[in-house]
């Protein structure tokens, strides 16, 4: 935070709601003195500290990392931290959990639902042999890099999740991140696990929940694009449906 | 998991959505405006002779059967999806209505289409 003194105040509503004691959530207001410098977080740390010691949110790395303290920011899922207060001022913050998962407790999501979709997708690599450390390290060019670069640069904030109204309306979906986290392994020249993972693509659930709204990819910190990497896969799904895709995939991954 | 049987109509959509991009619209200055106005085209240009020898031709009743079946899966499946979209709950009965349109639309032309 920089030395210089705040010389605007601005309105903060948070959401708050503990499902122990309240019946539904209700909205809080705060007036937070702030610089030019001051992102959303560091105003939610001004209440936390000076105003409202009660006030409960996730935060860590405060620089766009970490991916833990994504909000609803005025309607938009964004990281708190990458947001800044004088982009608002002088209209009201909104800030509210994000979309689509259920509340533990003020903005803190229960992050449950991801986490089991993320491991369906079996997010690691998966070599068609175990080969011994002798062979030495598994040589890619930078265009077999290229394939996979961008989607392994998910820091599972979960906006994507917020934003995708398919998720919203069947949590089941598995929606954008894992699926993008998915095709970072397959698109790996070094991953033999198509076969492994199919079943999560081919799915009611899987690729097939997706129509393409494609604002997942708008609100990713990180530049991701799960849209892109969810309709590749559709093609794929389709190759596979038709029994064409045998004929396409390199020998290891052969079905 | 259940696997999905979408990858077919997502065929027949995606063919569609293709077919319609790239001949859709001129399909509608030709049939809507160019001939019925004697613009460009002229009127006799889809006289009753003119339109039946080509649907009497093999060829003209291919370009035809796929033109509208193919108009009817992309629009059907696009019609089944705002849907769902937009909050409708669409079961087994919206889907078999949507797409047992399509389906029932493209067997009727094909069998007008061998009358000719």
């Amino acid at each position: 935070m920089s030395d210089a003194t705040p010389s605007r105040t601005i309105k903060i509503e948070c959401l708050r709601y503990d499902p122990e004691t309240d019946d539904k959530p209700r909205f809080q207001r705060y007036q937070v003195p702030f610089t030019d410098d001051m992102s959303v977080l560091q105003g939610l740390q001004y209440i936390k500290d000076h105003l409202d010691g009660s006030l409960t949110f996730r935060w860590s790395c405060r620089m766009a990392i970490c991916g833990s303290c994504g909000k609803m920011i005025n309607g938009v899922p964004q990281l708190s931290c990458h947001t800044f207060l004088r982009e608002y001022y002088p209209r009201t913050v909104r800030i509210e959990p994000l979309n689509h998962f259920p509340v533990i407790r003020d903005l803190v999501v229960d992050q449950s639902r991801f986490l089991d979709h993320l491991e369906t997708v079996k997010p690691y690599l998966i070599p068609k042999d175990d080969q011994p450390l002798a062979a030495g390290a598994r040589r890619q060019t930078p265009a077999q890099m290229d394939r996979y670069y961008q989607y392994s640069q998910c820091i599972n904030c979960l906006l994507c999740y917020a934003a995708c109204p398919q998720f919203g309306l069947n949590p089941d979906f598995t929606g954008p991140a894992a699926l993008a986290l998915l095709h970072r392994y397959n698109a790996d020249s070094r991953d033999q696990g198509w076969r492994a993972r199919r079943e999560v693509i081919n799915a009611e659930d899987g690729v097939w929940s997706c129509t393409l709204v494609g604002y997942c990819s708008e609100v990713c910190p990180q530049g991701v694009d799960p849209a892109h990497a969810i309709n590749q896969n559709k093609v794929n799904s389709t190759l596979d449906y038709f029994g064409i895709l045998n004929l396409l995939l390199p020998k290891g991954d052969k079905t | 998991m259940k696997r999905s049987n979408e990858p077919l109509f997502w065929s027949l959509f995606g063919a569609g959505g293709v077919l319609s991009a790239l001949i859709g619209p001129v399909l509608i200055f030709i049939t809507g405006i160019a001939v019925p106005l004697g613009f460009l085209l002229p009127p006799e240009t889809l006289s009753y002779t003119n339109v039946l020898a080509f649907v009497q031709h093999p060829l003209g009743k291919l370009a035809l059967l796929t033109v509208i079946a193919l108009f009817l899966f992309h629009g059907c499946h696009r019609m089944l999806h705002s849907l769902h979209d937009l909050g409708v709950q669409t079961g087994r009965r919206a889907t078999f209505g949507f797409y047992g349109f399509a389906t029932l639309a493209t067997v009727v032309t094909a069998g007008l289409l061998l009358g000719f």
